[in-house]
């Protein structure tokens, strides 16, 4: 059976956790002695069922009513199975709902009706955006507080609609719900009679895999290299395209062109890899792979360079200065670097131009800049191979910001 | 294309992925070996990702309660499996005759993760492998991957790293150690079906004997055997299918306290 997996964000308090937990609970998902777990802490934190504390299980969620770390739960229908990640809508923890949007390959972005577009909101979907997840349903939640009026629906659904547009998401739905009551979650809701579409769980069927690019010319990046009886097997994982034995490849950076030995698995046999299977190989010449070495196709490289263009989000609190070096990681390469120029800061929430040929970049905020590598990267455009198009940058050891390739010529 | 990659293949190389890459980073590692279901497949995972050949310590955190079959089947694989078995005590606690009967709370923390805290000091490891899941507990849901662990060995789960792309975290200077977790992604009936499909042995203990079997196991003096006739891994498969069960119903670290668990992990443990 397949698996989909898919983050939910959005503005806090818009009921994120409340509708998966209504959902997990609706479709007959949840074990007994949780229910009456979750009913227990409720009882004790004086409140009515909490469906959310199915999901805020630290001490501090349930107590603040908020939810502070990104959580996976797992459900299913007769049809698929659902990895359902979980995000927190502060902007205290945004970084932390992009670790669950990075793992997701579809998004459901929730708004309260009776609130509208709030700044989480926005960020949250630009987020989306920017990580390529264009896959987006979005329900206007808590419909219970406004009568279940169709008008109120019809104008918060333009609003959204309107600014999903400036960021070149195109959701597939607008669902009507109340996740604390129940309406149109499993069940398609007798309070609104003028909503013909479809549920929230009928439309998560509607959703698609993301595919590996098999389909693409071969990369593969060298994770490490093991000697193992005399032999030195180079491993990592084929990112696109297929591997094969007695393929004619070529290395990056340094150019040397070889022919694959053979291809390694644990007591198996095989000839040929596809994208997303972790393997090793070995070479018909002595050519000494290392880590960040990729290896490629003659005349499909992808481009190496030293001056990478990109998108970044900064996600740590302390600002970024232009004269600081980081290091940056795309796949299993890694070298230092500089942010050559700022070209834009972009405040997260409004696409408001804060500032041009900047100098330094802010907690939450996305930049246009050129980075400048100390050693070659071999780099893909995120919408060709995204594992290629993608980085982070590091500094003291954390992550500090994400990447995105996606103007190289 | 001639072949299809399942969800199985998927999760498995998402995990010999992720070993490798601890591996590439540290090179100074362990890791922890229960003896249950879980780590025995963490096991056979790493198995795979080195071809065979661990080029570190499998770990064995001996409380002294554990289950007989636990000790013979450690044995047995060692043995087959030509592991380097480290089996690490906390013998000043046990010679006090530290046991559940002092608080679970206590002999949890005392027998598991100072015994834990003391091997890592001896041996110097910079990072541990841990088979733990995000569908056994909500507090394990919210890991990473590469989860950091300070000089207390406390986790700071209000301020996690970011994990994203595969890319995970390195080792600061005034973090103790990172716990690198394989099998986040892996939910208990894909384990099972995984060892089926991969024939690893596991503990007799899990498959029922009077119409009782184990669906999680640790030390014998607290874990209870759930009703069962699943006596084979085909009927224990069928039985995950239509269970409504918690797997760790059973388990009393679980029950104490609503917050024992968290409590626990703050303190270091897994």
């Amino acid at each position: 059976m397949d698996v989909l997996s898919f983050v939910i964000v959005g503005h806090v308090d818009h009921g994120k956790s409340t509708l998966i937990g209504r959902l997990l609970y609706d479709t007959d998902s949840l074990p007994p002695d949780k229910i009456e777990d979750v009913q227990k802490a409720s009882a004790e934190a004086g409140r009515e069922t909490e469906f959310a504390f199915l999901l805020d299980h630290l001490e501090e969620e349930r107590k603040q009513g908020i939810t502070i770390d990104t959580t996976q739960v797992f459900f299913k229908t007769d049809t698929r199975r659902y990895v359902i990640i979980d995000a927190p809508g502060h902007v205290e923890f945004v970084k932390n709902m992009i670790t669950g949007a990075s793992q997701a390959e579809a998004a459901v972005l929730i708004i309260d009706v009776a609130e509208g577009v709030k700044e989480q909101t926005k960020r949250h979907s630009y987020m989306l955006s920017l990580l390529g997840l264009r896959q987006v349903v979005v329900v206007l939640n808590k419909m219970d507080l406004v009568d279940f009026s169709q008008e109120r629906f019809d104008i918060v659904t333009r609003d959204v609609a309107d600014w999903l547009k400036s960021i070149s998401i195109d959701p597939t739905f607008y669902i009507p719900i109340s996740a604390i009551k129940g309406d149109n979650i499993a069940r398609k809701s007798e309070n609104m009679p003028w909503y013909t579409g479809r549920t929230f769980l009928e439309s998560l069927h509607t959703l698609q895999n993301r595919q590996s690019p098999e389909d693409k010319p071969l990369l593969m990046p060298i994770q490490d290299v093991y000697k193992i009886g005399g032999k030195r097997i180079s491993v990592g994982r084929v990112e696109s395209g297929i591997i094969e034995k007695g393929a004619e490849v070529k290395i990056l950076p340094m150019g040397r062109i070889t022919k694959i030995n053979s291809i390694e698995k644990y007591l198996e046999e095989t000839n040929k890899a596809i994208a997303s299977e972790c393997i090793g190989i070995t070479t018909t010449d002595s050519v000494f792979l290392d880590r960040g070495n990729v290896v490629c196709l003659p005349g499909a490289e992808p481009v190496l360079t030293y001056r990478i263009p990109a998108n970044i989000f900064w996600m740590t609190k302390h600002d970024f200065r232009k004269d600081r070096k980081l290091t940056i990681r795309c796949a299993t390469q890694e070298t230092i670097c500089k942010v050559e120029s700022i070209d834009k800061r972009i405040d997260s929430s409004t696409l408001a131009v804060i500032a041009e040929n900047s100098d330094k970049i802010r907690n939450l905020e996305v930049a246009e800049v050129i980075i400048k590598t100390k050693k070659p990267v071999a780099i893909k455009d995120f919408n060709d191979v995204q594992e290629l198009g993608r980085f982070v940058l590091v500094q003291n050891e954390n992550i500090c910001a994400g990447g995105i390739i996606t103007d190289i010529s | 294309m001639n072949y299809r990659i399942n969800q199985l293949d998927k999760l498995e190389n998402q995990s010999i992925f992720i070993i490798r890459e601890a591996y590439s980073q540290f090179r100074n590692v362990a890791m922890l070996w229960s003896i249950g279901k879980d780590s025995t497949t963490l096991l056979w995972l790493v198995r795979k990702a080195f071809f065979g050949l661990i080029p570190f310590p499998v770990l064995h955190i001996d409380t002294t309660y554990k289950f007989k079959e636990i000790y013979d089947f450690r044995d047995k694989y060692t043995k087959e499996w030509d592991l380097n078995l480290v089996v690490a005590k906390n013998q000043e606690a046990i010679s006090k005759e530290i046991g559940p009967d002092k608080g679970k709370f206590r002999c949890c923390n005392e027998l598991k993760t100072v015994a834990l805290k003391k091997a890592i000091a001896k041996h110097g490891f910079k990072a541990l492998y841990l088979g733990i899941r995000r569908d056994e507990h909500g507090i394990r849901a919210k890991e990473r991957f590469f989860s950091p662990r300070d000089e207390d060995f406390e986790w700071d789960y209000k301020n996690q790293p970011p994990e994203l792309w595969d890319q995970y975290k390195t080792k600061a200077a005034e973090e103790e150690h990172l716990r690198v977790h394989p099998l986040l992604g892996w939910r208990e009936i894909d384990i099972w079906e995984y060892i089926k499909r991969e024939n690893i042995p596991v503990v007799d203990l899990y498959f029922a004997k009077n119409g009782k079997r184990y669906r999680s196991i640790g030390c014998e003096t607290c874990c209870m055997p759930v009703d069962s006739d699943s006596d084979t891994i085909d009927k224990v498969v069928e039985e995950l299918k239509v269970s409504k069960i918690s797997e760790r119903s059973g388990r009393a670290q679980d029950k104490e306290d609503d917050y024992m668990m968290q409590k626990l992990r703050s303190l270091g443990y897994m």
